[in-house]
């Protein structure tokens, strides 16, 4: 096990450095020069000079690079063009608010995708089977923002349930922080539900169709063993997968949601810089994030080998 | 067990199984009917099947694929897919009918009075538990044995089938053996609660020759030892010489010849079985074509009206395609589903 | 065990009735395999009804697309203040925005920038995905090593957050937006068209082919291009939902298509500040949004089943 985390882990540097290559030439494909661009409407020289020395922007591409990567590692994102705050600072400071509703979306997605899948594959073209298809395709089919609207105004405004907009940190006040995440989490949630849903049906359908599931009901092991034990520990590997990716999609789709339900995390951060054209701190967005996904990677990695010993062993 | 009685020459025993040779009959399956639903409505692919077998003697029931060897026995286990049914036949295990029991009472039958072995062993095997685990959980789930109690009882039986080094064995995972090791862990396992029957669907098709005839001495000394009834599957004639006692032939969801090895071998009665007996690899057949018998067998849903096998059969005449065959017993224990059986004269084994 | 009387061996002078047999000829089951690749797809999608309703339900859109101003009631882009944030009515059966402007006609004008922009974003990523994945598995060894490579590095961004990193750099816009589209989807593409050549390379027709000398162009388009294709077209169906879901996306945050333009994601976008007076304003256009994905996903779906192998599993 730990020599497979190894392994991995040499895997992981490469493309961390691709990555890193990747972000950094956001502000190479900027159009014309970086400096002019990035200052604004009607700069004074002052400003594109004082732009072109925060950035660098006179050194060679690969000194440039190595300064970036070498504050990087020391994890200095460096500074908002605009406010000239630390980024790592805004990030961490907006963190909280994404983690919570990253976090919970998947949640809420596992709560409802884990048995929707598991009641579909173990009911194959019963009506209850194609009620959960067809749910899945929608939620795959529903842009999240207007699932969002529809969840404000059916929760909020007709029933005055759950608060529309807003956020309340855990440490302030448990039951608030969730009542201002359930409708947000949701949104968020329902896409993962979905693809989550139709993965496990998918390998759950597989897998219950394999020899050894008809060995295990020859054995005499009742049908809660032959699905929960046999069956589950298979086909939950291609579930992970898809699992892993849909931190990703979280993480991105945050964004719109945050937006929409007025949450101060990094997806509001981002759309700023976005217009502000601050590129420090959309770098230091999204190599944070892509980050983060290797991380989650990594975690899917481990998990394979606990869960195939082909994988352990080999 | 009213079949047991001495029917009369010629008599009608489509619907009673033939009396077992030895011994006390452990399972007999009488008249057993079963349908698969398909998009031509339902679609008979077993059509009264009736067989018996003792404990301490080896039945083969041999077929081509679809037959409907693999599937009467699927329905006694109560293993068929949802897209099947049983409409009529009866299953006796020690005078239970298991096609009467909830599949919640099959599940105290399965793997403790009854057993099984696939013909996959790669696949029959689940990747993700250690073998010791899996054979010990049969042992858990019938005798409630703690688990220290059932683990060594796996270990024990894979001892039993010749694994070497069981106690370690035991902890591997099934990637980590030969095709022929996972099906001794697949006997191992059927053995773990010394079942009354053991029924091997094609337990030797997916493997080499040589292994082959291992795993067929295997089955057999374990039955000598344990006194158990073994039901054996298979396609290959060849096979059977080596194992059973009776044959059963089947042919489009039916049995067309039931006997004594010797009988098939060297007396068939139904051209099928002398069609079988043609294409099966020789020695001394060097040189010469395998004979295989042409066409292929009839669709659940456009069976012949007259006998099913008429249609690829040299000797068929106008009278086969009549009527449905009734399955006689020509000489007891040896019956046969054919028209002209009295008046052909069919070659059997060299 | 021998029998010395019954052999077939000894006795070739008798006549052996199953010589030259070959049937008497009614056994015929089914037979399906001489069917040939079309026509099997064909009898199989036609059989798919949903796949069959969605493909429906994609040409009435593309229908509605091209002849928008015949479709359209009003002027998408006439104000009527007096009207503003009316409900459906008689006339304006969707009722109108908040510049009075009628919401039936901006949805139907909206199909056009919706769809196009999902079409740019595809064709970009089939562009930016399919040369290399035939470079990597055609070529393999460190082609394959440095492509692949840099394909884990993109899938490593979460989609959308890369998207809104290229839109930020290069300015926000729908061109920019579906640019970014394009590139987030391109890993697809590569992956699926490498992984098709890769499978269809190791079929010994190929080395065959090779070895009388067959050039590598003839090579692609005479066996590889057709094996492709099939994946290529589910891919390109499922692709095209979820652009116009990241297009409605992107639009919805502003950094999509810009106004007076509009497309359905930038009308829920404006719409939504009036989420309380005026629901149907967010409802309409987001419905049309959710059939013109469904559409697209389930046309694709039904297309991999319909290309895939037969996978009938028997009973016994």
């Amino acid at each position: 096990m730990l020599y497979l985390f190894l392994r991995r882990l040499l895997f992981v540097v490469p493309i961390l450095f691709l990555v890193s290559i990747l972000v950094f030439s956001f502000v190479l494909l900027i159009p014309g020069d970086p400096a002019v661009t990035l200052a604004g409407d009607n700069p004074t020289p002052e400003q594109i000079a004082q732009i072109r020395d925060k950035l660098g922007l006179d050194d060679p591409i690969i000194v440039q690079y190595g300064h970036w990567v070498d504050d990087l590692v020391h994890g200095d994102l460096g500074d908002s063009l605009f406010t000239g705050r630390s980024v790592w600072k805004s990030i961490k400071e907006r963190l909280p608010v994404t983690i919570s509703l990253a976090s919970l979306s998947l949640l809420f997605a596992l709560i409802i995708a884990v048995p929707a899948g598991i009641i579909a594959a173990t009911n194959r073209g019963r009506w209850i089977d194609s009620l959960t298809t067809v749910g899945a395709s929608l939620g795959l089919a529903m842009p999240s923002f207007w699932l969002g609207l529809i969840l404000v105004l059916v929760f909020g405004l007709k029933l005055g349930w759950l608060p529309a907009t807003g956020f309340v940190p855990i440490s302030e006040s448990p039951w608030q922080w969730l009542k201002h995440l359930v409708l947000p989490a949701l949104t968020l949630g329902a896409a993962a539900a979905a693809e989550t849903t139709r993965q496990l049906r998918a390998s759950l359908s597989d897998v219950l169709d394999q020899d050894y599931v008809r060995t295990a009901r020859a054995k005499g092991l009742g049908w809660r063993s032959v699905v929960f034990k046999h069956g589950m520990k298979n086909a939950a590997i291609p579930v992970i997968t898809v699992i892993g990716f849909q931190v990703a999609f979280l993480l991105g789709g945050s964004v719109i949601v945050e937006q929409l339900f007025a949450l101060p995390g990094l997806g509001g951060l981002a759309i700023r810089a976005v217009l502000d054209r601050d590129v420090p701190i959309i770098q230091g967005i999204v190599m944070f994030a892509a980050t983060i996904v290797i991380a989650i990677n990594l975690i899917v990695d481990m998990l394979y080998g606990f869960l195939n010993p082909k994988v352990r062993s080999s | 067990m009213s079949s047991a009685a001495q029917p009369d020459l010629n008599a009608t025993v489509g619907d009673r199984a033939a009396p077992a040779a030895t011994g006390v009959v452990a399972l007999q399956v009488d008249g057993l009917v079963v349908e698969f639903a398909t998009d031509r409505g339902w679609a008979r692919v077993v059509d009264g099947v009736s067989y018996a077998v003792a404990s301490g003697e080896t039945l083969a029931i041999v077929g081509e694929s679809g037959s409907g060897k693999s599937v009467s026995n699927l329905a006694t286990m109560g293993l068929l897919a949802r897209s099947a049914r049983v409409p009529a036949g009866t299953a006796l295990l020690e005078g239970t009918d298991l096609l009467e029991l909830s599949q919640r009472q099959l599940e105290d039958v399965r793997g403790d009075r009854i057993a099984m072995i696939f013909q996959e062993p790669m696949t029959s095997l689940n990747p993700a538990f250690r073998v010791g685990d899996q054979i010990a959980e049969v042992v858990r789930k019938h005798r409630h044995a703690s688990r220290r109690d059932a683990w060594r009882r796996a270990v024990e039986v894979l001892d039993l089938v010749g694994i070497p080094r069981a106690a370690d064995r035991a902890r591997a995972y099934p990637h980590e053996f030969s095709g022929g090791m996972r099906q001794r862990v697949m006997i191992a396992m059927a053995l773990a609660c010394e079942p009354l029957v053991i029924i091997a669907d094609e337990p030797t098709t997916a493997l080499d020759v040589t292994i082959q005839a291992q795993v067929l001495d295997l089955l057999r000394a374990t039955r000598d030892e344990l006194g158990m009834a073994l039901l054996f599957i298979t396609h290959d004639l060849g096979v059977v010489a080596d194992v059973a006692d009776r044959v059963m032939v089947m042919y489009a969801g039916q049995a067309v010849e039931t006997g004594t090895v010797d009988e098939i071998f060297f007396h068939p009665m139904h051209p099928y079985t002398e069609g079988l007996l043609r294409s099966m690899p020789q020695v001394g057949t060097q040189g010469r074509t395998l004979a295989s018998i042409p066409g292929q067998p009839p669709a659940p849903w456009s069976m012949p009206g007259g006998c099913r096998f008429a249609p690829r059969c040299p000797y068929a005449i106008d009278a086969c395609r009549a009527a449905p065959v009734p399955l006689v017993e020509l000489t007891p224990g040896h019956q046969v589903r054919c028209v002209r059986a009295h008046e052909l004269t069919l070659r059997g084994a060299a | 065990m021998s029998g010395s009387d019954g052999s077939f061996d000894r006795e070739m002078d008798f006549q052996d009735p199953w010589t030259g047999f070959t049937g008497w000829g009614d056994t015929a089951a089914d037979d399906v395999t001489g069917e040939s690749a079309a026509r099997r797809f064909v009898r199989r999608f036609a059989g798919h009804r949903v796949a069959v309703l969605a493909l429906v339900l994609i040409v009435l859109l593309i229908l509605v697309a091209i002849f928008a101003p015949t479709i359209a009631p009003f002027d998408p882009n006439k104000q009527s203040l007096a009207n503003h944030l009316k409900g459906p009515s008689s006339t304006h059966w969707l009722g109108t925005d908040e510049l009075g402007r009628d919401v039936l006609s901006r949805i139907v004008y909206g199909s056009r920038v919706s769809l196009t922009a999902a079409l740019q974003a595809v064709v970009i990523a089939v562009l930016l995905g399919v040369p290399p994945g035939l470079l990597a598995g055609f070529f393999g060894s460190w082609i394959d090593v440095i492509i692949s490579r840099l394909t884990d590095a993109v899938m490593s961004f979460p989609p959308l957050l890369l998207a809104i990193g290229i839109v930020g750099v290069f300015g926000a816009g729908l061109r920019n937006a579906m640019l970014a589209v394009g590139i987030i989807f391109a890993p697809r593409f590569l992956r699926l068209t490498r992984s098709a050549v890769l499978s269809v390379r190791q079929e010994t027709y190929i080395e065959a082919s090779r070895s009388i000398g067959t050039s590598t162009t003839r090579i692609l388009r005479t066996r590889i291009l057709p094996n492709i294709l099939s994946p290529l077209v589910v891919q390109i169906s499922l692709s095209l939902g979820f652009a116009m879901l990241a297009e409605a996306g992107l639009s919805f945050l502003g950094l999509g298509v810009q106004p007076p333009q509009a497309s359905w994601g930038a009308m829920v976008g404006r719409a939504y500040r009036y989420l309380d007076e005026a629901p149907t304003l967010v409802i309409f256009p987001g419905l049309a949004i959710v059939l013109a994905v469904l559409g697209f996903n389930l046309l694709g779906d039904g297309l991999r089943d319909s290309f895939g192998r037969e996978t009938r599993k028997g009973g016994a």
